[in-house]
């Protein structure tokens, strides 16, 4: 049985195929056409998903898309009803796209793959549909090792629920619980993050990066949570919440929220993209990030108390918040907690595939012995040798083949010099993340590797954290935790022995950010925290043996990753990719697989 | 075919009858808008919209 999932036409357009249960394929689409967050149909994605398993598009037993294009419209329709006659333009720029593509997707679908592959048999294939957030549990409890597990879904909207709780049992999920539109906690957060002046559905971990910057304790951050629960969200024991109409503009209109009665509310203009970042700015995505976990921990508990589980599965957009999610974790609410990788809307392409094989044809599960059935996300395409070798010749570049034992001593001559190095291995990874394939690593002992990697390679806001790579011992030994976090899901502070204490300077984060907060500076946030991701043997072989070579020479297992990109573009995927990224940053050395490239 | 069978089953499953009417005029709207982008009918239809 080989079914293909599809996401595509709102954002992050994605493919993934499984085969008889397993994961076999997954990718974005943006990773191929190279447009940030394409929402086009998943065509490459597709293709690549086939190539990778030897399949032709007749071999595909089902498409399955990730949501249902009909009650989407319902929703859509009701709501303009229900608002009219505000929401007029909105509805008028909208209809089209409904009218002509959206509303007709199973034609559409059918209109794609017949291009692709004309010999397409429509009788033998279906084409299949699965509800948003069935797909998003079933991202996550389907390929989790739990036969039992609550599942926790949270996002921006599907087709009418923005969160669910689910019951996950072995080849079944049951969905107990819904908050449904305009009540939405991933449109709450992204409201904020319109007000904070980033780009919504792609700066919501800006404001995450943004908001350890203010203290819990600090009165302004107190006055805002305040403001918040008082007047735009009410917040129910539940965890479920009620937004205040007033504010917010999403329904009825192309914009988040009305910017002068949140500006009059909250005392503070709304930031401009090139504004200064104020302290009233972080003070109030501290806030905002209070005001989520209070919510996120709340659905949880409600999760665990309808359900009876212990295990708790997380996805959807929100599962993205690794702040809250290492608070969850920490709550030791459940024992186990299980966060889908690609929790986003790509993730929905793998859900809705996993849906259609477990629930419409009814296949019972397979468990195995590993962490899950996600291949430690490296779903994505990888390159042979002579493809990579032949790049190389083509851009001109000299270049060193190594041994696996050379190439593991010289990258850490290079990462103790503090060279800043673009690291290309095996296959890409699936979902939003760089989990050491199509990463950039660097030395996290030396102080000025942060400003060097957000200014001079990354180009991007200079306050913005990186994130470590670390041995799985070392996350005992340096934040005390002892679970795995191979996805780099959840955020830890640094135990207080390896802390450095420096002020917080109110008003200027650039001089904050820079400061050496612990022994390892480049990776530990203004608040001593770090988004983890820990590493053995098993998962990143390569990865665990360079990591062993730099603690044997440093003390410290532990490195700088950074997705293989600069800003506001797509991880790169294939070679040339990597060698492009290369040549126009200040990327020192790049090694893809075992070819070695100094400039 | 395949669309208004599917989208009959849609609304039986989900009981909204109401939303024929609304889609009958939309489809309606939908088409004079299409066409109104390529072709001279289009001077007539501005006063309109």
């Amino acid at each position: 049985m080989n079914i293909i999932g599809i996401s595509s036409y709102y954002h992050d357009a994605a493919a993934a195929l499984i085969a008889d249960g397993n994961v076999i394929a997954a990718a974005q689409e943006e990773r191929f056409s190279r447009i940030k967050s394409d929402s086009s149909f998943p065509i490459h994605s597709i293709d690549y998903c086939l190539k990778e398993a030897g399949l032709k598009l007749t071999d595909i037993d089902a498409f399955v898309f990730y949501e249902k294009p009909f009650l989407k419209f319902e929703r859509l329709i009701e709501t303009y009803f229900y608002l009219a006659p505000s929401g007029f333009i909105s509805f008028v720029k909208s209809i089209p796209s409904w009218l002509k593509e959206k509303l007709f997707l199973k034609n559409e679908i059918k209109k794609h793959l017949k291009a692709y592959d004309s010999n397409c048999n429509w009788t033998k294939t279906k084409i299949l549909f699965s509800s948003h957030h069935l797909s998003h549990a079933a991202s996550a409890f389907f390929v989790s090792n739990f036969n039992n597990s609550a599942i926790l879904t949270i996002d921006g909207v599907g087709e009418w629920a923005t969160s669910s709780i689910a019951l996950g049992q072995d080849n079944k999920i049951t969905t107990l619980l819904e908050m449904r539109f305009p009540n939405s906690v991933g449109l709450l957060y992204s409201s904020f993050t319109y007000f904070l002046g980033f780009e919504v559905n792609n700066g919501e971990y800006k404001v995450m990066g943004l908001a350890p910057f203010a203290e819990d304790e600090d009165e302004q951050v107190i006055g805002f949570k305040r403001i918040i629960t008082s007047n735009i969200v009410k917040i129910f024991e539940d965890g479920s919440i009620e937004l205040n109409p007033f504010y917010f503009k999403y329904a009825s209109s192309l914009k988040m929220i009305h910017e002068k009665r949140f500006e009059l509310l909250l005392g503070i203009k709304k930031r401009r993209t090139n504004d200064a970042i104020l302290k009233v700015h972080y003070c109030l995505a501290k806030a905002l990030q209070l005001v989520l976990e209070d919510i996120l921990i709340k659905m949880a508990i409600k999760a665990k108390q309808i359900t009876g589980s212990n295990n708790l599965c997380l996805a959807g957009g929100v599962a993205l918040n690794c702040v809250a999610n290492g608070k969850l974790l920490e709550s030791n609410e459940f024992d186990n907690i299980y966060v889908q990788p690609a929790a986003g809307d790509a993730g929905g392409a793998l859900g809705a595939a996993l849906s259609a094989h477990h629930m419409y044809y009814h296949i019972p599960r397979k468990y195995n012995a590993s962490f899950d059935l996600m291949l430690g996300c490296k779903l994505g395409p990888s390159f042979a040798l002579l493809t990579i070798e032949n790049a190389l010749k083509r851009c001109n570049l000299s270049y060193k083949k190594l041994s696996e034992n050379e190439l593991i001593q010289k990258t850490n001559d290079l990462l103790i010099n503090g060279n800043i190095i673009g690291w290309y291995q095996g296959r890409m990874e699936f979902g939003p993340r760089a989990l050491g394939s199509r990463s950039i690593i660097a030395n996290p002992l030396m102080p000025n590797t942060l400003s060097d990697l957000n200014i001079k390679v990354k180009k991007r806001e200079g306050f913005r954290p990186f994130a470590p790579i670390m041995l799985k011992e070392e996350f005992e030994r340096l934040f005390g935790q002892k679970h795995d976090s191979i996805y780099m899901l959840f955020v830890h502070k640094i135990l207080p022995k390896y802390r450095i204490k420096v002020p917080l300077y109110d008003d200027d984060i650039y001089r904050t950010v820079n400061l050496a907060r612990s022994v390892l500076p480049a990776i530990t946030h203004v608040d001593y925290s770090s988004r983890i991701q820990t590493v053995t043997e098993s998962t990143n072989k390569l990865m665990y043996q360079l990591l062993v070579e730099f603690k044997k020479r440093t003390g410290f297992g532990v490195l700088v990753n950074t997705s293989f990109n600069i800003k506001d573009e797509p991880i790169v995927c294939t070679p040339e990719d990597a060698i492009n990224c290369f040549l126009n940053t200040n990327i020192d050395a790049l090694i893809i697989e075992n070819y070695l490239i100094i400039k | 075919m395949d669309f208004i069978k599917d989208f009959f089953d849609f609304l039986k499953s989900q009981k909204k009858w109401w939303l024929i009417p609304v889609m009958l005029a939309l489809i309606v709207l939908g088409l004079l808008l299409i066409f109104a982008e390529s072709s001279a009918v289009s001077t007539f239809l501005y006063p309109i919209f």
